[in-house]
């Protein structure tokens, strides 16, 4: 399937054709980036919802719930659910359809595993990428689901339009959320698993943290949930609507739109100059003789970075030529 | 932006346990060591139809399916399982399987498209092998 072939089965809803698309743009492939070309007007009209925090809060179960919820609203759903890579092997195990069984025979819902593919980097390009090709194919509500554990989980969160931060009680876990810095992007909270003891502890933390943040136009709303009983879903599913509702209706509309634009190219540039400078880096033939003088201390690291740096520089300016 | 390639995806590999048998030891091993080989493998966790086990292959665009079934019901599974894939259009996608399957049996399922069974002491190398070999790449 070529990429015009791709385009026309992703807005025909052919789900082979988007699974198809998907892999592509996941891949990074020149059809993929064709395909995201082609279909990217047609994004924007669903709901995209990022769904972190730490492992073990639940996630998994709560977007499982959330999905049915949004289903029983008569929504369609597609889901991109993030575990991590090995980091030795670059291989993974994706989970996350063990928890959501019960969606597999819906025609409503699409679901989709991805690998964080650890060191390889450009996770939060694929994901983005992933959100738009569902978001084109029609798909009420998109949402992602991620380890809240690294900058790249963390951009991929803030890249859809409404950040869900789960938590659980106990443990320190809103220490660990200030220090990821996901308090500052989440635009709704959700405190899972709070029949055990102490939610009513984490809720105060939470909102006592918020107490201390800067002030916005948008309040973050902090909710309780027992995912795997389904209790506290009609209400996340309230939140992230008036969110939605929040973000299309406010006078600030226009320039949140703005802003949010502006920091998607700057991520995706960021990440795609990373990329090709360590790509020139290595092929600079520069690098293995400074690791060399810095392991023997004989020329510091910023020096040797420095250096490195002017031999990126050296093959982008030959490669203009 | 860096150049874009046309193909560059690791291997991904659907495990999966059809029927109503619990013990899922043996397609746990295989996952992870797919995994340690650098593959990307999409576990399901038991008891699923061959409907599930087919939409989710459709969703997650495997190269490989592995199925695993120990209760004895393959004959009777293993073809709804082919059936449901050919009517969702996944129509180039790797079989292979494991668990308890009578020699006798073998023939019958290699001619459904299951190139591969793995019965109990099967090594996780050549399984390894076997889907690196076999599993097919996707034209860009």
């Amino acid at each position: 399937m070529d990429a015009s072939e791709l385009i026309e089965r992703v807005l025909a809803g052919d789900r082979r054709g988007l699974a198809r698309a998907i892999s592509h743009v996941e891949a990074d492939t020149t059809t993929g980036r064709a395909v995201l070309a082609g279909l990217y007007p047609r994004t924007g009209r669903g709901q995209t919802i990022g769904i972190t925090g730490s492992a073990g809060v639940g996630k998994s179960t709560l977007v499982g719930r959330l999905a049915r919820a949004e289903r029983e609203l008569g929504r369609t759903v597609g889901i991109v659910a993030v575990d991590p890579s090995s980091p030795f092997s670059h291989g993974a195990i994706l989970g996350d359809r063990i928890r959501m069984q019960d969606l597999t025979g819906d025609p409503g819902v699409f679901l989709r595993s991805m690998a964080s593919r650890g060191s390889l980097g450009g996770l939060a390009e694929a994901a983005s990428g992933v959100v738009d090709v569902m978001d084109a194919a029609g798909y009420d509500v998109v949402i992602v689901e991620t380890v809240g554990a690294g900058q790249d989980e963390v951009e991929v969160a803030t890249a859809t339009q409404t950040t869900v931060l789960v938590t659980m009680p106990g443990g320190g876990d809103e220490v660990q959320s200030m220090k990821a810095g996901l308090m500052e992007v989440a635009q709704v909270m959700v405190v899972n698993k709070s029949d055990l003891a102490g939610a009513d502890t984490a809720v105060a933390q939470l909102r006592g943290l918020l107490a201390i943040a800067p002030a916005r136009a948008w309040r973050t709303p902090i909710l309780k949930a027992v995912a795997k009983e389904g209790k506290g879903l009609d209400e996340l599913v309230a939140a992230i609507d008036d969110h939605q509702a929040h973000l299309r209706a406010s006078e600030h509309a226009a320039v949140e739109r703005s802003e949010h634009a502006q920091a998607q190219i700057v991520s995706l540039t960021r990440a795609a100059l990373q990329r090709e400078a360590l790509q020139a880096a290595a092929h600079s033939g520069v690098l293995a003789g400074l690791v060399e003088e810095v392991a023997a201390r004989r020329q510091d690291p910023r020096a040797a970075a420095a250096a490195l740096l002017d031999a990126v520089r050296g093959s982008w300016a030959g490669a203009k030529d | 932006m860096a150049e874009a390639t046309a193909e560059a995806r690791s291997i991904r590999v659907l495990i999966a346990k059809p029927g109503l048998d619990g013990h899922d030891r043996g397609a746990k091993v295989v996952a992870r060591a797919l995994r340690d080989a650098g593959m990307e493998v999409i576990y399901t966790g038991i008891r699923q139809t061959p409907d599930m086990i087919a939409e989710a292959a459709l969703q997650e665009d495997v190269q490989v399916i592995g199925l695993s079934i120990l209760s004895g019901a393959h004959l009777e599974l293993f073809p709804r399982v082919v059936v449901a894939l050919k009517q969702r259009g996944v129509d180039d996608v790797l079989l292979f399987c494991g668990g308890i399957i009578p020699q006798a049996d073998i023939p019958a399922i290699q001619e459904l498209g299951f190139d591969g069974v793995f019965g109990p002491g099967s090594s996780t190398e050549d399984i390894i092998a076997f889907v690196r070999e076999h599993a097919p790449s996707y034209a860009a």
